[in-house]
């Protein structure tokens, strides 16, 4: 590993673990030690310092606050997210991504620390291409989930801040997976995740069937988020809708929340 | 707010926990499994922190499994336990305790139908009946009222039934739903969800309600 190398340290753990195949060693090793932390680095502790009631006069504030859905019908699986983030009560940004495109067929969604979810997925999508180099079939939303949620379940207590639904197209239809920074990972036909779900869920639930059409189901989704975002102070930004089919995602459209509001009203 | 109750019959262990799965206030899925298969006449059921359950109960089962491939029989019900137990109190001073509560459930040729209980803490006792989770504050008395030794299966499962009523009754977190499973010399057998049957509250015969204007 050239990180190991420039840093001068020895992980002699892997060669005793497989006396002879060191390409093997270095490959299980690349895949459950990522993120490398000095032993003697506490990263709970540390970060207490910068936070709001801690000692620093530099105070960290995480990007949170953010309403995301998914849910699974007979024509696929609808992903709508709002694109806010906020570092407390500042609006750091109104266009952020918050879909993450781990493949053709895997999308993944960013709800709390928007770094901790974009690396994850980001790692989580070598791990998956690197299933289809050696298996020669595509990952399943099971294994795919499974994956993520193992390897942050390595960092348990350390202060990831993560919550992601892991919306996918295999061999048993569509999938969708709930998989969060402590480790737990759920299925179900229907999720929102962040700050603003509560509102999401009210919407999303009393308007849910499984049997919408494509333009239905999206017109749901897109509801939903523009009711977070009007109750929610942390959402807001455009309302970004994907559309997970059995030929892969594709992006259906981006809506400014505040040109929705006045639409909505002007239909009632 | 999770519930997990395990009762002890002649020759059987009827095992169910609450199928919600929440976070915050929110019931995020409501049909959740909280019982894993350790092997073929051994479960597990395991409530508490959101991660640790299933990795916990998935590195037992892998571990049980292991045994049975080297050796060619399973683990008694007993050794199960203890290694369960053992792995927990371990992991406890480390940096990485589980925090899970567990009953497990099983059947061996040598001892029977045995039903154990577990905490977080690692202490583990042999139990006719046991039960995780707020649920315990009101199913415990149901229990050592109507529980006798050697039920059959249809008395535990009437026995079960009063729990989940009581608990409908009296808690205040709406658990409307239980994964129920049997284990015994054939296995593992999956029973029907079980849901509350009493009625929602009428008006009591014999008060008149008084309409303040």
């Amino acid at each position: 590993m050239a990180l190991e190398e420039i840093a001068g340290l020895k992980f002699s753990n892997g060669s005793d673990l497989f006396k002879g195949d060191r390409l093997l060693a270095d490959d299980c090793l690349q895949a459950s030690f990522n993120l490398q932390i000095p032993r003697f680095c506490d990263p709970v502790q540390f970060l207490k310092q910068y936070s709001e009631d801690g000692d620093s006069n530099v105070k960290i504030q995480f990007d949170h606050g953010t309403t995301t859905l998914a849910f699974k019908f007979q024509q696929g699986v609808i992903i709508a997210v709002d694109s806010r983030a906020t570092a407390g009560q500042w609006i750091a940004s109104q266009t952020v991504k918050k879909v993450i495109e781990i493949n053709r067929f895997l999308l993944g969604t960013m709800a709390g620390g928007a770094a901790d979810c974009s690396f994850w997925e980001r790692l989580l999508a070598k791990q998956c291409r690197l299933y289809e180099l050696r298996n020669k079939e595509r990952i399943s939303v099971a294994a795919a989930s499974k994956l993520l949620a193992n390897m942050v379940y390595g960092y348990k207590g350390m202060g990831l801040s993560m919550g992601t639904m892991i919306c996918g197209w295999d061999k048993r239809g569509p999938g969708l997976y709930y998989v969060d920074s402590d480790g737990t990972r759920l299925a179900n036909y229907t999720f929102s995740v962040g700050s603003g779900s509560t509102y999401a869920y009210g919407v999303l639930d009393s308007g849910y069937r499984w049997d919408l059409s494509v333009d239905e189901a999206v017109a749901l989704g897109r509801r939903a988020i523009y009711h977070a975002t009007h109750r929610d102070a942390y959402s807001g930004g455009v309302v970004n809708i994907y559309h997970m089919k059995e030929t892969g995602w594709v992006k259906v459209s981006q809506d400014d929340v505040f040109d929705l509001h006045y639409k909505y009203l002007r239909k009632e | 707010m999770e519930c997990l109750i395990g009762i002890r019959g002649k020759d059987f262990v009827l095992m169910a926990g609450d199928s919600v799965a929440g976070r915050s206030v929110v019931a995020m899925k409501k049909d959740h499994d909280k019982m894993y298969q350790l092997s073929n006449r051994l479960l597990m059921a395991a409530c508490g922190e959101g991660g640790d359950t299933v990795q916990f109960a998935e590195y037992i089962a892998k571990n049980i499994q292991l045994y049975r491939m080297r050796n060619g029989y399973d683990l008694s019900t007993k050794a199960a336990a203890s290694f369960t137990r053992r792995n927990l109190a371990d992991y406890l001073r480390s940096s990485t305790p589980y925090f899970v509560n567990l009953l497990i459930g099983g059947y061996d040729d040598s001892d029977g139908a045995d039903l154990y209980y577990m905490d977080y803490l690692g202490s583990m006792v042999k139990l006719p009946f046991g039960v995780h989770g707020y649920g315990s504050f009101f199913v415990l008395s149901v229990m050592d009222r109507y529980y006798k030794e050697d039920m059959t299966r249809d008395e535990a499962l009437v026995l079960l039934q009063r729990c989940i009523d009581e608990i409908h009754e009296r808690f205040i977190i709406n658990l409307n739903s239980f994964k129920v499973k049997i284990v015994d010399k054939e296995g593992i057998h999956v029973m029907k969800d079980l849901r509350p049957t009493t009625k929602p509250p009428e008006e009591t015969p014999g008060t008149q309600s008084m309409d303040i204007v």
